[in-house]
């Protein structure tokens, strides 16, 4: 097949956004289930095309496919701009991730959204952010890949904002929207950085550049923290972490694509795509890892505490990310986005599953669910395969790409790696907080309303959390003989892929897989068979349990301090001054300068025709004067 | 002394002047309007005199003249009537009190 086709890849779901907004929503309104199914039908063609892409990719010389680029913009003077796609291992591995986690999220949409009067425009956003994100991976120059990168985060808007009428909603979407702008502000300011410097967007030609050494220094430092900032927005990385527990008020689908699986993970693809960027530049590496390391067990300590099910699950995300921080901070392309591959199956599959649970309870207080393991036995399953896989026990997914990232952090940054394991104990603790308050003991009564007895989802429910179980568990078989490093990176795999039972002669598993036992067993003394009162253990650090329930009172510290004290009270308030003196007063001057002359100039008209006429006897005179000396 | 054209326009601009000067100098509106019909005359007396000096054998210059001279007769005709005008309505007709115009 052509390579060409490769641009259906992403084509193919905004036929089904324009096919669904234009046609089906106007004339077809009336029967809602035509937009889950050309959404699943495109869908199901970009999955093929990107499992063709992945296999051509793994046959070709370079694990590169050639593809012609399109003239987009040319500016006279010599600079053009491609419109090209850019098919090396790292976008072949996104697409798949990508499609396939999209494609197992609009099938179960199809149950949890049922009924929902906003169907099919559900439907068109999810076609139009699997596109863009589609896009977003495939771009091969920084311009075209930051339209689509707005292209999501669009999109990430409007879907968190769907129940646009519960205020929350609307609020978490602007929330997530002005959040992310900052950052993206910082990309923007990179891209302009370096075609400044460089001519060109093209990324191939900017890691060409980089690695000859054509770009260094200051400006490579500085292009590389300002992509690195859009990768902090887009991520939810510390400080800009705040909007993403906030978007779990979209529905519980969207979390699990956009907020858990692709978008969130979108910066930490950028920092891969630009990979030789930062690895030529010492601080920006550090950045990246010391944000990472740091971001995994700030999020964590937060997710310990919270009693909703989907900010747990939330905080847990903005934790994993960290990691593929850390990973790609300390390690290599192929360690950080091994972390990124597993971790979309998984914690996608945990918010399924946290939809699932919701589904039937009506409620995402996990204090107010309880026994739902013998009312829903698919769900518990599945949800206890992914949480074992989050924490890391051999021999599921997270397991592989955890150990990794531990292991290239030991190697460079010390105190990132015992911050780390500490952060292995923590996940270990709020994933198992969640499974026993969840699904253990008796049930507790679920949401305000009857909601009557809990039951299990219905069957298109629970096939994609199946299907998401089975790869949660094998797919961090790939890179056990170090197959996933040699396909991304370039040799950069660490002495543990050593094989299945390989690595359990290593110390480093063992110890992590302790301290991983070691939260189990304390969530399970808590809430499980409660030796420990939960409610003692938080009186004991009252200020502790305090500051990570009110999340280091980072809300506050935005909204009132910066928000309101220096945006509002400050900058605001002066500009406002200057608003109303500096610009009003310009306008305003104007006019009354005008009135005051015309009151001014006004008096020479005295109504005196004699004198109009002698002015007139001058003026023919100095004409005259005039013809007859200068004409 | 023979008398040319210059001796003509001597007498039309200072006719001209004269009449200029009334006009914008007097107050009473009937004297301004006979020093316009002054500076009419006066400009006749120019067109005459080129007419007869520098093309004598057409009669152009002399033609236009009876024709300012019929416009002038109007434009008295008009004129007084609006002076007439103005003093049933103001009772004066000094120039500088019709001031109507004034800002």
């Amino acid at each position: 097949m052509p390579y060409q086709l490769v641009w259906l890849i992403f084509l193919l779901p905004f036929f089904s956004f324009a096919i669904i907004s234009l046609f089906f929503r106007p004339f077809l309104n009336h029967k809602p289930k035509l937009g889950g199914y050309i959404t699943i039908a495109s869908l199901t063609a970009s999955l093929g095309l990107s499992v063709w892409a992945l296999m051509e990719v793994m046959a070709a010389p370079g694990h590169e496919l050639p593809i012609p680029d399109i003239n987009w913009v040319i500016i006279e003077g010599g600079i053009t701009i491609h419109l090209g796609l850019m098919v090396d291992s790292l976008t072949a591995v996104m697409l798949i991730v990508v499609s396939l986690v999209s494609l197992m999220v609009q099938i179960y949409s199809q149950g949890y959204m049922a009924g929902d009067p906003g169907y099919h425009r559900y439907f068109a956003f999810m076609s139009l952010f699997t596109g863009s994100m589609l896009a977003l991976v495939l771009a091969d120059n920084l311009l075209f890949m930051y339209v689509f990168w707005e292209m999501v985060g669009l999109c990430s808007y409007l879907l968190i904002g769907f129940w646009f009428h519960r205020p929350a909603a609307a609020n978490a979407a602007k929330k997530a929207f002005i959040v992310t702008r900052l950052g993206d502000f910082g990309f923007l300011a990179a891209i302009l950085l370096l075609f400044f410097n460089t001519g060109t967007f093209d990324i191939a030609e900017l890691h060409s550049l980089a690695i000859t050494g054509a770009l260094a220094g200051t400006t490579l430092t500085w292009a590389a923290i300002g992509i690195f900032s859009g990768a902090v927005g887009k991520s939810a990385q510390f400080p800009l972490h705040t909007w993403l527990p906030d978007a779990m008020e979209g529905p519980t689908p969207v979390s699990a694509l956009i907020h858990a699986a692709t978008m969130v993970a979108a910066g930490v693809f950028l920092v891969a795509r630009c990979y030789p960027l930062f690895s030529h530049s010492v601080e920006a590496l550090t950045t990246v890892a010391v944000i990472g390391g740091f971001t995994a067990i700030f999020a964590a300590t937060m997710g310990l505490v919270m009693t909703d099910i989907k900010r747990v699950l939330a905080y847990s995300t903005i934790s994993q990310l960290g990691y593929m921080m850390l990973g790609l901070g300390t390690g290599g392309i192929a360690i950080g986005i091994f972390h990124l591959f597993n971790h979309a199956f998984f914690k996608a599959l945990l918010f399924l599953g946290a939809g699932s649970v919701n589904h039937a309870t009506g409620t995402f207080d996990i204090r107010e669910m309880g026994g739902l393991r013998k009312f829903m036995p698919w769900t518990y399953a599945t949800f206890v395969i992914a949480s074992l896989s989050i924490v890391g026990i051999w021999p599921l997914s997270g397991f592989w790409s955890k150990e990794e990232i531990l292991a290239s952090s030991l190697g460079s940054q010390p105190i990132l790696f015992y911050l780390a394991m500490l952060t292995v104990f923590m996940t270990a603790f709020y994933m198992f907080r969640v499974v026993f308050l969840t699904f253990g003991g008796k049930y507790r009564g679920g949401g305000s309303e009857a909601h009557g007895k809990p039951h299990e989802s219905p069957s298109v429910m629970v096939m994609p959390m199946v299907v998401l179980a089975v790869l949660a568990v094998v797919s961090g078989f790939w890179n056990v003989t170090g197959g996933f490093g040699q396909f991304l990176g370039h040799g950069e795999t660490h002495s543990f892929a050593q094989g299945f039972f390989g690595i359990l002669t290593h110390p480093l598993p063992w110890l992590s897989l302790i301290l991983a036992g070691l939260g189990i067993l304390l969530a399970y003394a808590i809430y499980s068979v409660k030796w420990l009162s939960a409610e003692r253990i938080g009186s004991m650090f009252k200020p502790l349990y305090t500051l990570f329930y009110r999340k280091y009172w980072f809300d506050e510290l935005y909204e009132n301090v910066f928000v309101g004290k220096a945006l509002v009270g400050g900058l605001f308030a002066g500009l406002q001054v200057f608003d109303t003196y500096g610009v009003d007063g310009a306008v305003n001057g104007v006019a009354s300068a005008t009135v005051a002359g015309g009151r001014a100039i006004r008096k020479a008209h005295t109504g005196q025709l004699q004198l109009y006429g002698l002015f007139i006897g001058i003026g023919i005179l100095a004409i005259i004067l005039c013809l007859y000396f200068f004409g | 002394m023979a008398v040319g054209l210059e001796h003509y326009l001597i007498l039309s601009a200072v006719l001209f002047s004269i009449g200029l000067y009334g006009a914008l100098a007097k107050r009473n509106a009937i004297i301004i309007l006979m020093c316009i019909e002054l500076m009419l005359n006066a400009v006749n007396i120019a067109m005459v005199a080129f007419s007869r000096y520098i093309v004598p054998l057409l009669l152009t210059g002399q033609v236009f003249v009876i024709f300012i001279m019929v416009v002038a007769a109007a434009e008295a005709a008009v004129g007084l009537a609006i002076i007439i005008s103005i003093y049933r309505s103001r009772e004066t007709i000094d120039a500088t009190k019709i001031d109507l115009m004034k800002w």
